[in-house]
């Protein structure tokens, strides 16, 4: 049995969109971090589907830069929010407002 | 199997020399901040010779097509890697002035470097991916390293857009990948010519890389971090990461629609002007609303953006040689103005439009250098700036967009008024409290490179159109 | 030329589809969920203990730091199981490879240790 590569996308572009909206709606940086993790494994599904359509291991290939990648991400992005946390008390986006116009 | 590392020397050298400073502050027993500018310096160096060396083997890919080895990868890296240096310069003073100064800073400009330099060159999607989150990660990092509030702030604004654009630009890798079944530019570009109709998995790859892209070279609508991660860096990093980011990433971008996406140029021709305009635009108004100077340089550099992006509608080597142009006028009248503005200013104080009053009278040579800077930004001969804007504009008249390059003056002629602005604050206003700019002459000795390069441009910019035009080719 | 924007049209219905899913899902749980807010609603657990304090509460650094330490370490090794999968094939490169690789990892290793992050105070 064999799942068409139309419901992969699909599930793909659903992770990658429900991440988009997240960062787009929650104001809380841990969570919109969160947010952008579930679009970068909503890319990685959508790489590997490809990888086996095409039947070549590029996109797995990619899977794992994007894997890789992402974990230098997070230790640098939690690393910056525990900053701003311990210096702001806060990690509300809106409440940081140092940086306005 | 034998692996040529001469294409990608000058990043290994920077890499080196960026590890050495790095492990050298933890394991020698007194930290040297001048050893480690000896190093870094030293580094770059080495880079640039070794991209120089590279000049006369134009044509070919390297380690399995990942690299391009092409006078426009060398032009771009030989920019990047002035800016490098420069900025290395100024933040080994400003920094050490404001106590701020660890050996993390050189090392994270050095990754930055490599990271800017691999970009200009690389060949393949995947190394763009690899080499735009280097550079995005030394960045965050060198955007928060002053552990001041405004620093940690816009390091995470900068960080959370710059994460959220890096999703955007991979999920066009993929798609763009799903289309051609390859994420070589070359490759892509074979794929997509042999078609008659166009994929909507391109479209959509185009689309999401335009939109990585954007947030990158912060093109508006893409632009909402560039403000505050500019304001709230360390002066001397928001001089590097102005102009090291933008060069970069333009290169890449350049490289994606003229070579990549080459068929898809009708599809891909207007979404770039339409960037181009909003962002010119949008940079330009919101400009003159800024009260502070680096707030006002970051949304000038929006507008930049959008004039390197009015280069880059015209199609093949004018809109090439046009856009890579603008990059180099850019690099030196930006990392000049962001470093008169480190000088004046002294941690995050003293960066607002008032703490320039009257600049002229208690520094005149700071001043001088601040208004060559300003009239360059401003397009106002005889400044590289000048001819800059003026091949931008042709190139895109000569593609038949001349309303963009209409669009383009007139964006000019308003963000004209914020620079004379500042020019008049700093020239007929008596000064306001008792602040006075750093005084040392090193700095100012620095800064005299950038200010002569805009010089040089706007008067003979036929020293460079030589060279310019041999890397306006791109196959790869 | 019709086909040109037939892939347009894919596209565009692509980002509506999009869209209408986001905001029919929103919308109809704007819409149908009855509103009735209590302030146990927002507690941490719904049942069993109170829980004191916020959410962010202090923990020990150091839990953080090595936890960093591990998620590098743990996702680098993903590069080692293909390597170990083909490297007989490749030959002296291959081992030279990942001996630079693995080098440059243990500086980053040399580096956190200097620094200090190491030692369980």
């Amino acid at each position: 049995m064999s799942v068409p590569i139309g419901w992969f996308l699909a599930v793909s572009a659903a992770l990658f969109a429900t991440g988009t909206v997240g960062v787009l709606v929650r104001r809380n940086a841990l969570v919109m971090f969160m947010s952008v993790e579930l679009q970068l494994n909503g890319v990685n599904l959508a790489l590997v589907a490809f990888s086996r359509l095409h039947g070549d291991l590029t996109g797995q290939v990619l899977t794992f830069f994007s894997l890789v990648v992402a974990a230098a991400e997070v230790v640098v992005g939690l690393a910056i929010i525990v900053a701003v946390f311990r210096r702001a008390r806060t990690a509300n986006v809106d409440e940081l407002s140092e940086l306005r116009w | 199997m034998r692996v040529e590392l001469a294409p990608i020397a000058p990043e290994l050298l920077l890499v080196g020399a960026g590890i050495a400073v790095l492990l050298g502050g933890v394991l020698a027993r007194r930290a040297d901040p001048l050893a480690h500018l000896a190093v870094s310096l030293a580094g770059v160096a080495g880079a640039a010779a070794a991209s120089v060396m590279l000049w006369s083997r134009e044509g070919a890919t390297a380690l399995a097509g990942a690299v391009a080895v092409d006078r426009f990868g060398v032009v771009a890296r030989l920019v990047l890697l002035g800016v490098a240096a420069l900025a290395l310069l100024l933040a080994h003073h400003t920094l050490a002035r404001d106590g701020e100064l660890r050996p993390e800073v050189p090392a994270l400009i050095l990754f930055a470097t490599a990271g800017m330099t691999l970009l200009a060159v690389s060949a393949d999607l995947v190394t763009t991916f690899v080499a735009l989150e280097v550079l995005s990660l030394s960045l965050y990092v060198l955007t928060g390293s002053s552990r001041r509030l405004v620093s940690l702030e816009g390091a995470m604004k900068y960080f959370l857009l710059g994460a959220f654009s890096t999703a955007f630009f991979l999920y066009g890798v993929a798609m763009a990948y799903g289309a051609t079944g390859t994420t070589s530019l070359g490759g892509i570009a074979h794929a997509l010519a042999g078609r008659t109709e166009t994929p909507a998995l391109a479209l959509v790859a185009m689309a999401l890389l335009a939109v990585g892209f954007g947030f990158k070279v912060s093109a508006a609508p893409f632009h909402m971090w560039t403000p505050d991660a500019y304001q709230g860096a360390p002066t001397a990093v928001t001089a590097f990461m102005s102009a090291g980011t933008k060069v970069a990433a333009f290169a890449a971008l350049l490289r994606v629609l003229d070579v990549a996406l080459q068929p898809l140029g009708w599809d891909w021709g207007p979404v770039v002007a339409g960037l181009a305009a909003v962002s010119v635009v949008v940079g330009s108004v919101l400009a003159i609303a800024q009260t502070d100077v680096k707030r006002m340089l970051a949304y000038s550099s929006v507008a930049h953006a959008g004039f390197v992006l009015i280069g880059a509608t015209a199609p093949g080597a004018p809109g090439i040689d046009a856009a890579l142009f603008y990059l180099l006028a850019y690099a030196l009248m930006i990392v000049g103005a962001f470093g008169v503005v480190s000088l004046v200013s002294q941690g995050e104080r003293g960066t607002s439009l008032e703490d320039h009053a009257g600049l002229y009278r208690r520094s005149p040579v700071l001043a001088g250098l601040f208004a060559l800077f300003l009239l360059s930004l401003a397009g106002i001969p005889p400044t590289a700036g000048f001819i800059a804007k003026v091949s931008v504009f042709r190139a895109a008249v000569e593609a038949g967009h001349w309303w963009l390059a209409l669009v383009g003056v007139l964006a000019s002629v308003v963000a004209a008024f914020a620079y004379i602005r500042l020019m008049v604050l700093m020239y007929m206003r008596e000064p306001v409290g008792h602040r006075e700019p750093d005084p040392s002459p090193v700095p100012r000795l620095v800064l005299a490179i950038p200010a002569a390069g805009t010089l040089l441009l706007g008067v003979l910019p036929g020293l460079v159109t030589d060279v310019l035009g041999k890397a306006a080719v791109l196959r790869w | 030329m019709e086909t040109y924007y037939q892939s347009y049209g894919v596209v565009l219905a692509v980002l509506i589809a999009g869209v209408a899913l986001v905001a029919v899902a929103f919308g109809a749980a704007a819409l149908l969920a009855p509103r009735r807010p209590l302030p146990a609603k927002l507690a941490t657990y719904e049942c069993g203990m109170d829980p004191v304090g916020e959410g962010w509460s202090q923990t020990q650094i150091r839990y953080y730091i090595f936890g960093f330490l591990f998620v590098i370490f743990d996702v680098e090794s993903v590069f080692l199981f293909p390597w170990a999968r083909v490297f007989e094939g490749l030959g002296m490169t291959a081992v030279v490879e990942m001996a630079i690789f693995i080098g440059i990892l243990a500086l980053g290793l040399v580096y956190a240790w200097r620094k200090g992050v190491l030692r369980w105070v």
